[in-house]
Formats: C-alpha cells, sequence, structure tokens
C-alpha cells in the first residue's frame, strides 16, 4: 500500500522532469508555425490562451456554443473623474461596445481593463475600478462557502457535545487537528500558539479551498485565485502585519542589533541592520511569490498540455485527432498533480506564516 | 507584464472579503471549534484516567477479596483440624475414662470377691470346726466307752510322744 504510493510519487516526479522539455520544444515550434500561418483563417496562439484563461476578466466566460460565447455578466462599478460613479453590467461591454464612454482596452497599455474614452474612441484615462471581476466574484464564493461549511461544523461541535465527530466535521476535524498540532503548535510552541492558530487555519482552508476551486474547470470553480499575484500579496500582507505587530523586544533587537555580530558591520555602515530589515520585507514576499508561481504554474502547464491537441489540430485534422487521448491523459496527470500541489502550497503559506509568527515571539535564552 | 502586476480593484475586494472572513470565521468558527476539541480531548483524558484508576480500584478490590477468602479458607481448615483434634481428645479420654472406670469395677468386683470368698471360707471353716468338734465329740463318745480302747489310745499318744 504504502509501496505502490511511493511509487506513483516517483512516477509522477520523473513524469514532470520528462515532461518540461517536451513542452519547451513544442511551444517553440508553435510560435514557427503561428508565425507561418499569420494570413490564413484561424491561429492558435498558445501563449494568448494560456494568458487569457488564466487572467482576471470582467465577466464570467462559461462556454462557447457555435461561436457564441455564453458567459455570466458581473457589475462594473467605476469611478473616473469626469463622469463620477458608474456601475452596469460587464455585458455592456461585449464584442467590444463603449457604453456610456468606456470600453475594454484591446491591444493598449490597459489591455484587457476598462479605460474610458472619448467620442472619438481616443484613450482619455483609466478610471478608478472596483469592478466585481471573474476574480472578486470567485473570491466572494468561496468566502461564503467558507463561512458556511464552517460556521456551520461549528454548530455541530456545541450540538454534539461530548459525542464522537460525525459526516463533515469528522473529515475537517483531520485537518483542522493537523494545523494545530503539526502547523501551530509544532512551530510556535504550546504557550502562544493558540493565539495564532485561528488565523493560521483561516488562511489554511482559505488557499486549499481556493486552489482546489481552481482545478474545477466549470461556473463555481475556474477562476484562477491562488494564481493571482494580488491575492497571494493579500495573504502575504495579513501575515507581515500580524508579523509586524507581535513582533517582541527580543525580534527587534535582532534585527537592529543583533547579538553576536561584530561591532564594525553594524557601526558605522550599518550592513547587517539593512540586511536584517530587507528579510522583514522579503518573507512576505517570498510568500507571495511561492504561492502564486506554484499555482500558476500549474495551470499553465495543464493548458499547456491541453493546447497540443489544437496545435496539432491545426497542422493537420488527424494529427489532432491522433495526439488528443496522450494530451488527455497528460492534463489528467498535471490535475492529479495539481491536487497535490493544492495539499503541499497550502500547508506550506501556513507553516512559513507560522514560522515567521514564531520568530517574532521568540524569547531570548 | 500583466499577469505579475498587482490589481489595485481586486486588491480592494480581496483585502475587504478577507478580512471580514478572518473575523467571522475566528469568531464564529474557529473559537468554538478549538473550545470544543480542547474540551473534549480534557474530557477524554479525564475520563481515560478514571477508568484507569477504577480498574486498579477493581484489582485491588479482587486482591482483597482473594485474601478474605484465602484467610477463610485457612480459618476453615485451623477449624476443622481444631474440631478433629478436639474429637479425637474426647474420645481419647472417654476411652481412658472408661478404661479407668473399668479397671476400678473390676477391682471392686475382685476386691468384694475376695472378700465373700474369704468369708465363706471363714464360714466354712467355722463350721467344719464345729463340725469337726462334733464329729470329735462322737468318735470321743464312741471310743472311750471301753476301757480297752482308751488303754490302747493312750499308750498310742505316748509312743508317738516318744518318737517325736
Amino acid at each position: 500500500m504504502n509501496k505502490s504510493y511511493l511509487y506513483s510519487i516517483c512516477f509522477l516526479f520523473l513524469f514532470i522532469f520528462i515532461s518540461f522539455p517536451i513542452f519547451g520544444n513544442e511551444k517553440v515550434e508553435e510560435k514557427n508555425i503561428a508565425e507561418q500561418n499569420e494570413h490564413p483563417k484561424e491561429t492558435f496562439n498558445v501563449g494568448a490562451f494560456i494568458f487569457d484563461h488564466i487572467a482576471d476578466h470582467y465577466s464570467w466566460h462559461l462556454f462557447t456554443y457555435k461561436h457564441k460565447h455564453v458567459a455570466i455578466p458581473l457589475p462594473v462599478i467605476l469611478y473616473s473623474k469626469n463622469k463620477g460613479w458608474n456601475i452596469f453590467l460587464s455585458s455592456k461591454l461585449n464584442h467590444e461596445h463603449i457604453y456610456n464612454g468606456f470600453t475594454i482596452d484591446i491591444d493598449g497599455k490597459y489591455k484587457g481593463k476598462i479605460i474610458e474614452v472619448n467620442s472619438e474612441g481616443a484613450f482619455i484615462e483609466r478610471p478608478f475600478d472596483i469592478s466585481l471581476t471573474k476574480n472578486v466574484a470567485s473570491i466572494l464564493i468561496s468566502c461564503i462557502i467558507l463561512v458556511l461549511v464552517f460556521v456551520s461544523v461549528a454548530n455541530t461541535y456545541k450540538r454534539r457535545v461530548d459525542m464522537p465527530p460525525k459526516g463533515l466535521q469528522s473529515l475537517l476535524e483531520i485537518i483542522i487537528i493537523f494545523v494545530r498540532d503539526d502547523i501551530s503548535k509544532s512551530s510556535i510552541g504550546e504557550k502562544n500558539s493558540h493565539k495564532y492558530t485561528p488565523y493560521l487555519l483561516t488562511i489554511f482552508f482559505f488557499i486549499l479551498l481556493n486552489n482546489l476551486m481552481g482545478l474545477i474547470p466549470i461556473f463555481p470553480g475556474g477562476a484562477n485565485i491562488t494564481g493571482n499575484i494580488t491575492v497571494t500579496l493579500t495573504l502575504a500582507l495579513f501575515t507581515f502585519i500580524i508579523t509586524t505587530f507581535s513582533g517582541n523586544k527580543n525580534y527587534w533587537k535582532h534585527i537592529f542589533n543583533a547579538p553576536g555580530i561584530p561591532w564594525w558591520l553594524k557601526a558605522p555602515l550599518p550592513l547587517i541592520p539593512l540586511i536584517e530589515l530587507v528579510s522583514i520585507f522579503i518573507k512576505p514576499f517570498v510568500l507571495m511569490v511561492r504561492l502564486f508561481a506554484n499555482i500558476s504554474a500549474g495551470h499553465i502547464i495543464g493548458l499547456g498540455f491541453f493546447s497540443l491537441i489544437f496545435i496539432f489540430g491545426n497542422m493537420n485534422t488527424f494529427a489532432g485527432y491522433a495526439v488528443s487521448p496522450l494530451s488527455v491523459m497528460f492534463t489528467i496527470f498535471m490535475s492529479v498533480l495539481e491536487l497535490l500541489v493544492a495539499f503541499i502550497q497550502a500547508y506550506v503559506f501556513t507553516f512559513l506564516s507560522a514560522l515567521y509568527f514564531s520568530m517574532a515571539i521568540e524569547e531570548h535564552h | 507584464m500583466e499577469l505579475i502586476k498587482p490589481d489595485l480593484g481586486l486588491l480592494i475586494w480581496m483585502i475587504v472579503s478577507f478580512s471580514v472572513v478572518v473575523f467571522i470565521l475566528i469568531k464564529y468558527a474557529w473559537k468554538p471549534i478549538l473550545k470544543a476539541l480542547k474540551d473534549r480531548e480534557h474530557t477524554i483524558e479525564r475520563r481515560l484516567l478514571a477508568a484507569k484508576k477504577a480498574k486498579e480500584e477493581l484489582a485491588r478490590i479482587e486482591f482483597g477479596n482473594e485474601k478474605i477468602t484465602a484467610l477463610a479458607k485457612i480459618e476453615r481448615d485451623n477449624l476443622i483440624k481444631e474440631a478433629k483434634e478436639i474429637k479425637t481428645k474426647i474420645i481419647e479420654e472417654a476411652r481412658n475414662e472408661a478404661k479407668v472406670e473399668a479397671r476400678k469395677i473390676i477391682e471392686e468386683t475382685r476386691k468384694s470377691v475376695q472378700k465373700e470368698k474369704e468369708e465363706a471360707i471363714n464360714e466354712i471353716k467355722n463350721q467344719i470346726s464345729e463340725l469337726s468338734v462334733i464329729i470329735a465329740q462322737k468318735i470321743l463318745k464312741q471310743e472311750l466307752g471301753n476301757k480297752e480302747t482308751q488303754k490302747k489310745l493312750i499308750s498310742k499318744l505316748i509312743e508317738e510322744i516318744d518318737l517325736n
């Protein structure tokens, strides 16, 4: 049982190492093909296809049926100096329409974002944009799921006092206890961990849920939340703020006047304090980049394998058919791997946050 | 590049919604859940300890019972042994007493028989002496009625004396 598990992991890793060069080669070939086929009917641009899928949108695209895009319109909320607040549905901007002087930039500096244009269609400014985009809607959905699930589980706990866990409660209890004991308690320590455990649980489940929802290709999922730099920035920002505010005297002393370092490294040129100060910001930055890069890379590779069908289909219809089973298999493998990555990245982000908290509150020995 | 450029609108939404989620989950989910888990763990720990204690108590009681049984057995054995001893002793005593009594009776009987025998013998002797006197009287009367015979006897007696 254990051995077969190990084998499958080994196989997965082997698979990734082999798959990278293959993917790279295809990309190069594809570029050549794209250049050659610039003029004829429809060219398939892999780069644009992939980045379009992992980027944010003003509407939630569901599927395309006979060249007709079916999408859920989402509210657009804008503030511009000339027109003040504007709230309308994103369906008004479909097919490059200009609505009330607003349109989506097709090929400019703000590609894919809403810009304000004058009557001739010339760019005026980029309005302050707090639209409820696909990512925002997805974040709200996952927040609602989190609140519903965990408040109901909490109620189950209140109702079933002194009884064994049941159903969803018993599934989540394993993870909750894992986060509490193996992440929070093991790195922060028995004494102080209870202050940080609730936050750690929140980021763990938030990241895990969004990672998993990102793997679902249809409606409630499909948005690339944890592979979005803004989202990981916010999460890292929360960890940074908590770390900075819980830093005790010992923590700051280690930064500005690290003990055991020769004086000439601290004055007149404060070399070590400078490095330490930068490290405060590097830690959350690394958190942000790691989660973003891992999830985005997973999506890019998965989509890349899927694109193989269309690349070969562009060359020759039969080649497209021939390559599709292989491509589907690769995509399935990638999805399974991403499932693993979803848990690992949630764990890593939470664990490192816990580690930073423990550094901030460490007592001098 | 588009991909690594943070978006202000999304940032605002994310900060607001994530703050709200953190707040709600901490207040209404994590605190009660963690408290319930802790309470349950304490309860389980307490019950395990109590069970252990009860087990020990039971073992002690059982041991006590065994000890009492063993003691009772010994007591019983002792009692039986004592009773047997008493029994044998009583029997022995009774037998001894009976023997002594019997001997005494026999002794007494013998004594009385002896006495009676002696008495009887004495009586017989007395009677014999009386009879013999009577017989001698009669013989003498008969013998000494004739002179001749008197002389003969006297001479004979003298002769006997001489011999002595």
